[in-house]
């Protein structure tokens, strides 16, 4: 054997467990996700072929319909708050200090609680008899407001939920980012007169541009995927008012058990988020010339 | 009262003391370099004129003008920053447009500052381009150009050779010393490298220990330190330093007798330097040479030998233990290990007391 040849058998060997356990997990899934769409399929192995049928069928369903309309509405309260909270406490808390760490590890603990403990606590703030909102109102001589209930106000109480859990990871993210920043640049601009608004908009902020598409990218493609925050809070009502994407691929599968037709929904999020994903990527990177 | 001034600046980093009570004038146009091995605080000095840190004590004047109650930006000081500090994300001529846009100059003068700095350092090509495709040099020349720019009346650099090949440094060194021709402010100049110090500045700074240790110009600094510090710091190779006693005097000069018995006849004025005290005579290579055949002089046994085409050091131990460094014009034929004998410029040595201070010799009256 070649020494050559040993070093590229060496090399896959290396590479060949990751490979396998990718493939398994996630190539796999996806071809036999996109067979099993093309059927009409339940979940005891009852397989006919039925074409496009069933992306067809998603196109006129007014249920999606109401659930995409639901998820898009979610993902906008959500992620461009989120990014704009997150880059605040970021900048907030980008400094060295005692203090200053302890809150980084305050605002980092509520993404290690999982989504059952987080909505059972909203549940706690939310529920209109005696939930801390309602207790404030009630003090303050006013009626409780039925955040839960009310099909005008279910959907900004989820988006207020996840805008909680999720601020930990962007936070440090972008923590991540600032730090990244060499500090001679902004000595450089102390000494070039920029004050504080300036140093923020032209320094900073380009500076981590791509930490900020990273953080807008991968929180919408979480947010188009909501799930247990609205099947735990709300199981999708009042009416379907809350019922997400994902939240309706559950129903069709596992309560309708039509698995053909939950499958198709569930390549069309993927497509979608795949699309929106490089379509933030393009608009971010376009004008940024190839790094040297 | 013009230019820079310093008066009684003290800095400590908790309680650590980084500089105390420091202080020094520098004329208008004047080259300074700030000269000190790593952690003498001449970095800190830098940073405390520009405002970057501020000094636990002390005032800085430029030109009659308190300074260091004012902002970095507001103090008329530019800044080259050893890593260049360019705006990545910007092109040259933003980078260089950036502080002038702050202060509000016209867009015109902007426009034309910008056209003659840049034909000045010649990067009229690179304007739009970003700092990350540029070379070294280039950058440099950029962050120079940024400086220049704002018209400071202090210029301040920090290592500005040091992340530069040695080719470039070479011409980087020149440019630098156009620079202060071409414009009307003082430059302070931070170097660890006392060569750059040496050929680029008016007067040195010397600090180490928290403290100026010797202002002086480039010959001074080199012919009369001021302390044994100095003198082993500055000259390359350094000032060898052999411990001695005084063993008399002669015509009003002192005489001293090196540890393995040897007497030199110096030219150093006894004044307070009494019989008996124990000191370290200062001799530079180029005072210390091979012995002819015949001549007296030090036996030493040759540890090191640095040829440099134009001249050779011979690094040797004398009888004793003592380093002693000697010079010898050309190539040379001495090997390491060859027994030699040296002889000694007696008349140039200079004598340091056990506190540091030096003692040069005088020519005669």
């Amino acid at each position: 054997m070649t020494a050559a040849l040993r070093d590229r058998l060496a090399g896959y060997a290396f590479v060949g467990p990751f490979l396998l356990v990718y493939a398994a997990v996630l190539i796999v899934p996806l071809v036999m996700g996109i067979v099993i769409s093309l059927h009409r399929a339940d979940l005891f192995g009852r397989r006919e072929w039925i074409g496009l049928d069933n992306y067809a069928q998603a196109l006129g369903d007014p249920v999606l319909h109401q659930a995409f309309g639901n998820t898009v509405l979610l993902a906008v309260l959500i992620v461009p708050p989120l990014t704009v909270i997150a880059l605040l406490l970021a900048l907030a808390l980008n400094r060295p200090g005692k203090f200053a760490a302890v809150l980084r590890g305050v605002f980092f603990s509520s993404l290690v609680l999982s989504v059952t403990i987080v909505t059972l606590i909203w549940r706690f703030i939310l529920t209109p008899d005696a939930g801390l909102i309602a207790e404030g109102l009630e003090a303050a001589g006013r009626a409780p407001i039925p955040f839960l209930s009310d099909p005008d106000l279910v959907i900004p109480a989820i988006a207020v939920t996840t805008l909680w859990w999720s601020l930990g990871f962007p936070v440090m993210l972008i923590l991540a980012g600032l730090q990244q920043v060499p500090g001679d640049i902004y000595e450089a601009a102390a000494l070039d007169g920029a004050g504080r608004w300036t140093v923020l908009r032209r320094i900073t902020l380009p500076a981590i541009r791509r930490t900020l598409l990273l953080v807008v990218m991968l929180q919408t493609a979480a947010q188009l995927q909501l799930f247990g925050q609205a099947q735990l809070l709300t199981g999708g009502g009042p009416g379907g008012a809350s019922r997400t994407i994902v939240l309706y691929i559950f129903e069709v599968s596992f309560g309708r058990w039509e698995l053909g037709y939950a499958t198709a929904i569930a390549e069309l999020l993927f497509g979608m988020i795949i699309a929106l994903t490089l379509l933030q990527y393009w608009l971010v990177t376009r004008h940024e010339e190839p790094r040297a | 009262m013009s230019g820079l001034e310093l008066i009684d600046v003290s800095k400590s980093y908790g309680a650590t003391p980084v500089l105390e009570r420091v202080s020094l004038s520098v004329l208008p146009r004047e080259f300074i370099a700030f000269l000190g091995p790593s952690g003498s605080g001449k970095s800190t000095l830098l940073r405390i004129i520009a405002g970057l840190e501020t000094a636990d004590s002390g005032e800085v004047w430029l030109d009659g003008e308190r300074i260091d109650t004012r902002s970095p930006g507001a103090r008329g000081i530019a800044m080259v920053f050893q890593h260049y500090a360019l705006y990545p994300h910007m092109t040259v001529r933003e980078n260089m447009a950036f502080g002038l846009r702050n202060a509000g100059v016209a867009r015109d003068e902007i426009t034309r500052r910008i056209a003659q700095a840049a034909d000045i350092l010649e990067i009229a090509e690179q304007l739009d381009k970003k700092p990350g495709q540029m070379s070294g040099g280039q950058r440099q020349r950029v962050a120079i150009g940024r400086a220049i720019i704002k018209q400071p009346r202090l210029f301040l650099l920090d290592e500005p050779l040091s992340n530069l090949d040695a080719a470039l440094r070479g011409r980087t060194r020149v440019e630098l010393a156009q620079l202060r021709t071409r414009v009307d402010a003082a430059l302070i100049m931070v170097t660890h490298d006392q060569a750059e110090a040496m050929t680029l500045a008016d007067r040195i700074v010397i600090l180490d220990d928290c403290c100026i240790q010797q202002v002086g110009t480039p010959a001074e600094v080199y012919a009369r330190p001021a302390n044994a510090f100095v003198a082993r710091f500055v000259g390359s190779p350094p000032m060898a330093m052999l411990p001695a006693t005084i063993a008399g005097e002669e015509a009003g000069r002192v005489c001293v007798r090196l540890a393995e018995g040897t007497v030199l006849a110096t030219a150093v004025p006894a004044g307070e330097l009494v019989a008996g005290t124990e000191v370290e005579v200062g001799l530079r290579p180029e005072h210390v040479r091979l012995a002819a055949p015949g001549e007296a002089g030090l036996a030493a046994q040759v540890e090191l030998v640095e040829r440099l085409g134009d001249r050779t050091f011979l690094y040797a131990k004398l009888e004793g233990g003592a380093e002693i460094i000697a010079l010898e014009p050309g190539f040379g034929t001495v090997r390491p290990g060859d027994a030699v004998t040296l002889a000694i410029d007696a008349p140039c040595a200079h004598v340091f007391t056990a506190s540091g201070a030096a003692h040069h010799p005088e020519p005669r009256a």
